[in-house]
Parts: structure tokens; sequence; C-alpha cells
């Protein structure tokens, strides 16, 4: 039956509820898909020893009766950056390797009373400091639709299992992009819900103002089925939005029947189309402007024109908070412990645990939010740094006054070669332009795939942005815009993607 | 350690000004901790809690523990700032003070820095003599305990020397207010007594407040003292140094005069005075050098964002103020009428630092005089012998109790003070002691007058003194009998029944 790693996990969920598809029988198709590509792909970090204990826990709930969630029995890969107790959790840094955490994360906790079936962690740049999981402290992990490339990152391993249908769902965090640019790469769906609108709690922080947890999947609808499960209220979490969410399901279920774009006021965002977009990336992007346009959307060119610094900003405010947030990692209470010769302080154990723990990307990071952050420079940088931020919300408030939604290509590039960017941290940075704004604004995102691009044949991501609080107009656009590409193409573009090893 | 050259006091200040400044950390006593549902150790009446036992993930600093901020801390604070005069902040905010030290289990302190809950009040304080002193505060802001650090294997219980450190938790994360004066200045001879007495304001305003225990031994209460010289005639403030973890009051007095009289020596030598911290040595009266501190020391504070600013609303406020306990200066004279205590001994009171004890077991229906004569009394010579606060040795029910049971007749004063001891030493309420060791007063007439009968045989001289109307003569029989009962009988009982026993007699 590994036909059903075929299946999106809307049909897989309809195909359990009518009892022809067992949970177990889910659970092990995607096991065996793993087992027989992982060694190509390297989506997991750890996998889970009780996913077949959940399925037919699930299973069981079903045949007594009781009232499931939509996913109820639905494998899903987690990104290591989340807590489990059940699994090492390492956020993908050698630092916490082999830590088990005595709690789960929020998000965690919800898909578990979600009936969700965890089959295991996901590959990540280290701390989810990077754009290709190459900084993972302990894997590479090879985009699927060509092992030579990277799947982006820092959730690499959670896009890379989506797009090899190793699980048809799976979480992500993105705070600068590493849902969405993953998403973008590997021809699946990846979204950034609102900030405060799924809870950190539990999720291994790198900058607190910017990260969010958020749904990957291989269909707008399967992404808001998940968003579904995991959002909502947390009072573990103070940032997080005490108000209610109305359904993504149902939202994109409207955009599934709705027949246009009837009316729907849509904005590119001038500055985030550079000259540095590929080609194909441009092609593809051109063409979706006029297939919205032929389907009634009214298409305009709006300016945010402090994106211009929103990537010196994001690389000023994400090093100083993840210069704190990471200061914890200092072998006393729990993870990696180096112990130096001769007769060490406790500050010395500090120091050459961290040197021996921490990559180089995440060293570089910590020294420079350490640099920004220290007296005689705060003002110059992290203060100033907020004020572009500051800016840059403002852009959106105004641009939202004049269009229901935003879009520009999801990346400047398709997926680029493993190693190309490695020594050039800068270029690596550079591209996360297109989805560094959104999260300095707070405001949701989407990437969903617009075709192939004619240059390489990989996959080319659309992003769609929304006012904050306006998620569920991503998913009714973003269901409707999916289904205009599908009618035009005659394939989904996750369905192209070569048959792994 | 101790040997500092030191000028004498009086000299010291006729050649220089003395510049105080107090920071005093106060531990709320809110059932769990400033931003985690762990219990708050500080609110438990156990002096010893087991080694981390009382945290989450937060009080870790585990991966992924968020906080979350506890809304009675914030009122606990509220208040203290109102009760301190100061006005108090709309919207308020956390940030975060980065360090890395063991006892930080983030590496980070979440603390108020630049946009405090409450700033710009006055404080007043009642001197020995009864005059009154404003103390001008600038600021009292929220932040977290930090864990506590233990250093086995050295020969002094410091890190210098120690083999290894256990690290405990339980106070990682403690609501603690840290209340800020600003310079004080012209305080003279009396800048010591000018320590002890804010500082023991400051507690009595929690203790009414119901804020904290504030048991300075136990470190709910803790002051750290700047203090800085300037020669006579000059205005700018001299370098200051800043005597941590000074926990008691008579200790705050010492640390202060101590310091002065240090400084001016160096100074007067020609030398200069290095900021640093300082720790007090109750055990020596002494101070020593902890680590250099200077203003530039780069903590790299910035907004926490895992955190909302906090706001508070007029309604908030203006309700807590409305629920303020009389001001501790006010209280005082208003208690010394109320009580009919002369001056001196209601300045005793103050100054022994048992006033809250005091007025809480009157408050508990005690009288004025048995209160007065418990604490002021035993209580607080038990305490001087063993060098701590009164206040940790036994509590106002404790008293209540004991007051009871001599009301009652069922113990004398002299037993009385037998179950103190016992008590302190921990064997339970005065009801228990006395049954557990069986000092209850005597009050079944039958036993004792078969001891009398007995004491009466032995000394019939006597009987017949007695039967002459010599009364007096029956101090020899009382005698007997008490030592017969072991002390465990009421005398003027005793006594009573002899006259009764030799009249029948006759």
């Amino acid at each position: 039956m590994s036909d059903l790693t075929r299946l999106s996990a809307s049909d897989l969920a309809d195909a359990l509820a009518s009892r022809s598809v067992s949970s177990v029988e889910a659970t092990k198709a995607h096991l065996e898909r793993i087992e027989h590509t992982e060694g190509h792909v390297g989506a997991f970090l750890a996998r889970s020893e009780n996913a077949l204990a959940v399925a037919k826990d699930s299973d069981e709930r079903r045949a007594a009766g009781e009232e499931l969630s939509a996913l109820s029995g639905v494998p899903i890969a987690i990104k290591d950056v989340l807590c489990t107790t059940d699994m090492v959790t390492t956020a993908g840094s050698r630092i916490l390797e082999g830590w088990r955490p005595p709690y789960d994360a929020t998000v965690v906790t919800k898909l578990r009373r979600a009936g969700m079936v965890a089959l295991g962690k996901t590959n990540m740049d280290e701390f989810a400091m990077g754009s290709s999981t190459e900084h993972s402290g302990y894997q590479v992990t090879r985009n699927p639709w060509n092992l030579s490339l990277a799947p982006g990152g820092s959730g690499g391993g959670s896009a890379a299992a989506v797009a090899a249908r190793q699980a048809p769902l799976a979480i992500g965090s993105d705070t600068g992009g590493s849902i969405r640019q993953p998403a973008a790469f590997t021809g699946t769906v990846g979204v950034k819900p609102t900030y405060g609108g799924v809870s950190r709690y539990g999720v291994i922080a790198l900058a607190s103002s910017l990260d969010q947890v958020g749904p990957v999947s291989r269909t707008v609808r399967d992404a808001a089925l998940l968003h579904d499960i995991i959002g909502g209220h947390d009072p573990h979490d103070s940032t997080s939005i005490p108000t209610p969410w109305g359904s993504m399901t149902a939202a994109a279920d409207r955009g599934l029947a709705a027949s246009s774009l009837q009316g729907l006021r849509v904005g590119i965002v001038r500055e985030l189309i550079t000259e540095g977009l590929d080609p194909g990336v441009k092609q593809r992007f051109d063409e979706t402007v006029a297939l919205l346009g032929a389907h009634g959307a009214d298409v305009i060119e709006v300016e945010a024109p402090h994106c211009e610094y929103a990537v010196a900003a994001y690389y000023l405010i994400l090093p100083a908070e993840a210069s704190s947030n990471l200061a914890k990692f200092d072998s006393v209470r729990f993870g990696l412990r180096v112990t130096p010769g001769g007769n060490p302080t406790v500050e010395d154990v500090m120091s050459a645990t961290r040197d021996a723990g921490f990559g180089d990307e995440v060293k570089r990071r910590i020294i420079l939010g350490t640099y920004a952050l220290s007296a005689g420079y705060y003002d110059a940088y992290y203060a100033s740094a907020q004020k572009v931020r500051t800016l840059i919300q403002r852009d959106f408030a105004l641009a939202f006054e004049k269009v229901d939604l935003l879009i520009s290509p999801s990346a400047p590039t398709t997926a680029f070669p493993l190693g190309a960017k490695m020594d050039d941290p800068l270029a690596m940075w550079a591209g996360d332009l297109t989805t560094i704004p959104a999260n300095l604004a707070g405001i949701p995102g989407m990437s969903l795939p617009m075709g192939l691009s004619p240059e390489d044949g990989m996959p080319v991501g659309l992003q769609l942005m929304a006012p904050a609080y306006q998620d569920a107009r991503l998913y009714q656009a973003g269901a409707t815009i999916e289904r205009l590409f599908y009618e035009r193409d005659g394939y989904r573009v996750s369905e192209r993607v070569p048959e792994v090893g | 350690m101790g040997s500092d050259a030191l000028m004498d006091f009086d000299k010291a200040l006729e050649l220089f000004e003395p510049v105080l400044g107090f920071e005093v950390h106060v531990e709320l006593s809110t059932l769990t901790k400033m931003f985690s549902a762990a219990p708050n150790p500080a609110a438990l009446d156990e002096a010893h809690v087991e080694p981390n036992t009382c945290i989450t993930p937060l009080c870790l600093g585990l991966p992924g523990s968020l906080p979350v901020v506890n809304g009675t801390a914030v009122q606990y604070s509220i208040s203290l700032g109102l009760a301190l005069g100061c006005q108090i902040a709309p919207v308020s905010r956390f940030s975060r003070k980065n360090y890395f030290y063991p006892d930080l289990a983030k590496n980070y302190q979440i603390s108020q820095y630049d946009e405090p809950i409450a700033f710009e009040g006055s404080v007043q304080v009642e001197m020995d003599d009864g005059s009154l002193v404003d103390i001008p505060i600038e600021r009292a802001h929220m932040e977290e305990d930090a864990g506590k650090l233990t250093h086995v294997g050295g020969a002094t219980g410091r890190i210098q020397g120690a083999e290894y450190s256990l690290v405990d938790y339980n106070r990682a994360g403690v609501p603690l207010v840290e209340i800020v004066t600003k310079p004080i200045e012209g305080m003279e001879h009396r800048a010591g007594e000018l320590g002890r007495a804010y500082v023991s304001t400051i507690r009595d305003m929690v203790r009414g407040l119901g804020i904290s225990h504030a048991r300075m031994e136990r470190g709910n209460l803790r002051c750290d003292a700047n203090v800085s010289l300037r020669p006579r005639g000059t205005t700018p403030y001299g370098t200051r140094t800043e005597t941590k973890n000074v926990n008691s009051f008579r200790s705050i007095e010492k640390a202060v005069r101590y310091e002065i009289q240090r400084q001016a020596f160096i100074l007067a030598a020609g030398g200069t005075i290095t900021q640093e911290t300082r720790h007090w040595h109750e055990d020596t009266g002494t101070t020593s050098r902890g680590r250099p501190k200077s203003d530039a020391d780069d903590y790299r504070y910035f907004p926490e964002p895992d955190l909302l600013p906090v706001e508070v609303s007029p309604e908030l406020i203006e309700a807590l103020r409305a629920k303020l306990p009389e001001q501790p200066v006010m209280l005082r004279r208003r208690l010394r009428a109320d009580w009919g205590f002369s001056d001196v001994d209601f300045q005793a009171i103050v100054n022994a630092g048992v006033m809250t004890e005091v007025r809480e077991t009157i408050d508990l229906g005690v009288s004025p005089v048995s209160a007065r004569k418990w604490w002021m009394g035993e209580l607080l010579r038990i305490a001087n012998e063993k060098a701590v606060e009164v206040g940790s040795i036994a509590t106002p029910h404790d008293v209540k109790a004991l007051q009871e049971l001599i009301d009652a007749g069922r113990l004398t004063d002299t037993l009385a003070r037998e179950v103190v001891g016992a008590m302190v030493e921990g064997e339970g309420t005065p009801e228990e002691i006395v049954v557990a060791r069986g000092l209850e007063v005597v009050s079944d007439d039958g036993a004792l007058l078969a001891a009398i009968d007995k004491a009466l045989a032995d000394q019939p001289d006597v009987l017949g003194k007695i039967r002459e109307g010599k009364t007096q003569a029956s101090g020899a029989i009382v005698g007997a009998v008490m030592s017969a009962m072991r002390g465990q009988a009421d005398a003027k009982r005793v006594q009573a029944l002899i006259i009764e026993r030799a009249s029948e007699g006759s």
C-alpha cells in the first residue's frame, strides 16, 4: 500500500474517517517510505519508536466510535526545534546531542491530543540559523528534486520529508523564512502564521520576537487542517494572541469552491522584485500575475520602501536576541559538557563547551548579536534596527490599506547546489530578502508552488502575505490560486518530484 | 579580612561628609514564582526546602521554556510602590540583564531596567530620638531572584579553594522588588542609624502590606549599603562602595560605620577608594573586597522579547491605593498611644526590631504588657544569644498560645520560660511541649494537699506558727511543696491551701 504516501493529508484523513484505511497502514507506509528514501534524503535526525502504537491507538479510538480530530491517525514529521518528551531534541546542534526534554512543546501536545502520529524529528540548520540546512551539526539533507541541491533552510528536513512523501505533513518554524523558503525549494506549501498565532512554548528559541511555528504540506488545504490543530492561544506563551481564530480549513474550502478571484486587490511589493531574481523565477511570477488578473484580481504595484533595509535590520535583531537566548547552553544543567585540562573554572568549562558545541554560523551570530547589544553600540545597531522594523510595519500597514493581499516570489532563486553559499554568509543571508519582511512586520505569509522554473526544472514558490490576524485570507486565496495552477498545468508541482534513489 | 585600618568615627566625620544609598531587595510571598508556576519558597514557612524541588523548566533555563508574568506579584509591587510614595508607571517593561553565572539558569536575569513599575517616591523613617527623616526613593522595580551556590571543599565556604560547587535553583525566579534610594546626604553621625531605621521601616511596610515574610535571616529582605565620602566643603560625590547582603538591622548600622571609618582612613592618607562591592562579615564585623564594579559594567540590557509590556489600569492602582495600610511611622505613633507604653519602652521595641511581632501578637488578643514581656524578654534574650533575628525563633501565634496557658493558670512564668526554650529548639507548640515535658502546673488540689500535709508533718513547728497567725511562716512550707512538685505548681494557690489546711486542723 505504498500509494498511501501519495495521498494528501486531507485525502488520507478522509480515507481514515471512512475506515477504508487504518492509521497503522498509513503509518507503516510512511515508515517504509522513510526506510526506502532516507539514505538519499537525510531528512530525519530522530525517529519515533512508538509511531505504530500511536497509530493503533487512533484506530482503536475510531473503532470505538470516539469523536476524533480531523487529522487523527495522520502521520507527521516535527522539526527538531520543538521539545518532545519521547524523542531526542537537539535543534540541529551538537551542544544538545542526546537531550531528552522533560516536557512537550505546546504544539506537540496539541498534535498528540489530535491523535496525530509523530514519525520523527527533522533536520535543520543549527538553532535554525541558515538557509540551506547545511549548518546542521549532524547531517546534510538533500533536495528530493535533485540530490545535489540544498532543500533550503532552516527547515530543510521538514520540507524535504514532505516533498519526498516521507510524511504528508510536517511542523516547521519560521524566523526569517525557514518554513517558506524550503517550501519554495521543494515544491511544497509552507505557512508562517501571524506572530502570536501559534504557541512558541517548548520551541527552542532563535529570535523570540520573530520565531513562529507553522505547517508544511503538499496542498493549501492540508496546511489549513494542520494550522487549525496547532493554532490558538496558549497561556504558557505571553506573546500568544488571546483572541479566537476562525477555521483555516473553512477558508481553504471557500477558496476551493470559488470560481474566480473577482475583486481581490493584490499588491506586488516593488522592493521584493529585485534584479537578483532568477529569470526563471521572474518568468513564473509574471505568469502568475497575469493569471490572477485574468481571473478577476485587481493587481497593482505597491511600495514598501523600507524593505531595502530589512535584511540589515533582521541580521541585527536576530543575532541580538539569539546571543541572549543561546546563553543558556553553558553545560551546567543539560547538554554537552567539555571539561578542559588543568584546573578549569566554571567559566573555562562553559567556554570550552560552547566552543566545541556550537558551529561556525551560530558563533558568528552570537558574536554579532553580543556586539550589537553592547554599551555604546546599542543605539547605533539594535535600537536603529528596531526603528527600521517599525518603519517596515508601517509600510505594510499602508500597503494593506490599498490591497487585500501582497505577493512576491517566495525566494529570489530556485534551490541552489549544496555547498554553493557555505563560504559566503552574506550571499546566504541576501537570499532571505523576500521572506524576512513578514517576520519583521509580524504578518502571516504562505509559500505555494507556482510551477517549475524553465531554467532548471526546479520548483518556484509564490509568496502570499496578508495583514496580521488575517491568516484565513491566505488560505482562501491560496487554495483558489493553487487550483488555478492545477487547472492551467494539469498537475500539482508536488506530484512531479522525481522518484528518489 | 579584618585587617583594614580604620579612622576614629568622630574624626572621620570631622574630615568627611558621608553620602549614603540603599538597595533593598524584597522577596515577595506570592504562591508561585515571578514568571512560572513553580512554588515560591519565599512563601513557605519552612526554613529548609530540599534543593531543586521548587522548580519548573523555566527555573532551570531549559530550552523552549518561556516566562509568564505573575499578576499577583505585579499587584504586590504596585502596592509597595504606592506605600513608598512612588508614581506607578501605566506601562512598564521587563528587560534582560545578560551575564554568565552558574546560579543564573538562563544566563540572563529578567529585570526592569529603564522602565520600572514605580519611581520617584519618599519614605518617612523615625530615628531613635523620635525625629523623622524623609528618604528619597528613586525607583522600585520587579525582577527575579537567582539560584544559590554552595561551595564545597574549601576552608572558607567561598569559591576560592572549593573543590566543587552545588547549585540549588529553588530560589531562581522568586519574585523580587528592588527598592533603590536616591543619594542621602546630611546624616552625619546618624548615617548608620539611618540605615537601620530605613530597612526596619521597609520591613514593617512589607509585613504590613502582607507581601513578604521579610525575614532577613532567610534573605527575604536583603540590603546593599552604598557609602561614599566627600571632603567637607566639597560638592561632588566621592567614589562609593557597595556592601552586599547585610542581613540584620544591627549589621547595617555597623557596616555603614565601618565603611565610613575605612574609607576615611584611606582618603586621609592620600589614597583612593576603589569602586567595588564589599562583603559584610557578621562574625568579625568587617567588610572585605568583592568584585570591582564600574558604571560601565555591560549587561547588554534589551527589552525582554518573551514578555509583553506590563500595563496597569488607573482603576487597579486606585483600588490598591485604597487598601494601603497605615504608613509605618504613623502606625508606630498611633500604636505607642494605643498600647500605653512609655516612649522609652516603645522605642526599645522599635530598636529591637520586634514592632511587627508585638503588634501582631496584640492583634491576636494578647495584652500589650504580656506581648512586650515575651518579645522584649525571654525571646529577645535567646535571639541575642543565638545572634539571629527574634522574628525567626517564634511567631505571634506561639506567644499567644503561651500566654493563654499562663492566663488559664496552667503555666507559671517560670515554667513558661522553659517552654519558650523548648519551643525555640523546635520541640513543637507550647501545648505540645507542656504535654511532652509534663510541665503543666499541678492544679489538682488533692496532689497539692498531699504534699502540703507531708511538709506540715515534716515541720510541725511551722504549723504552730501559722496557727498563731504568723502566716509568713508558711513560706517554708510553700518552698517545700514547690520543690516536691518540681516547680509545677502555682505558689499562690499553694499558700492559700496551706492556710486553709492549717486552720482546718486547729
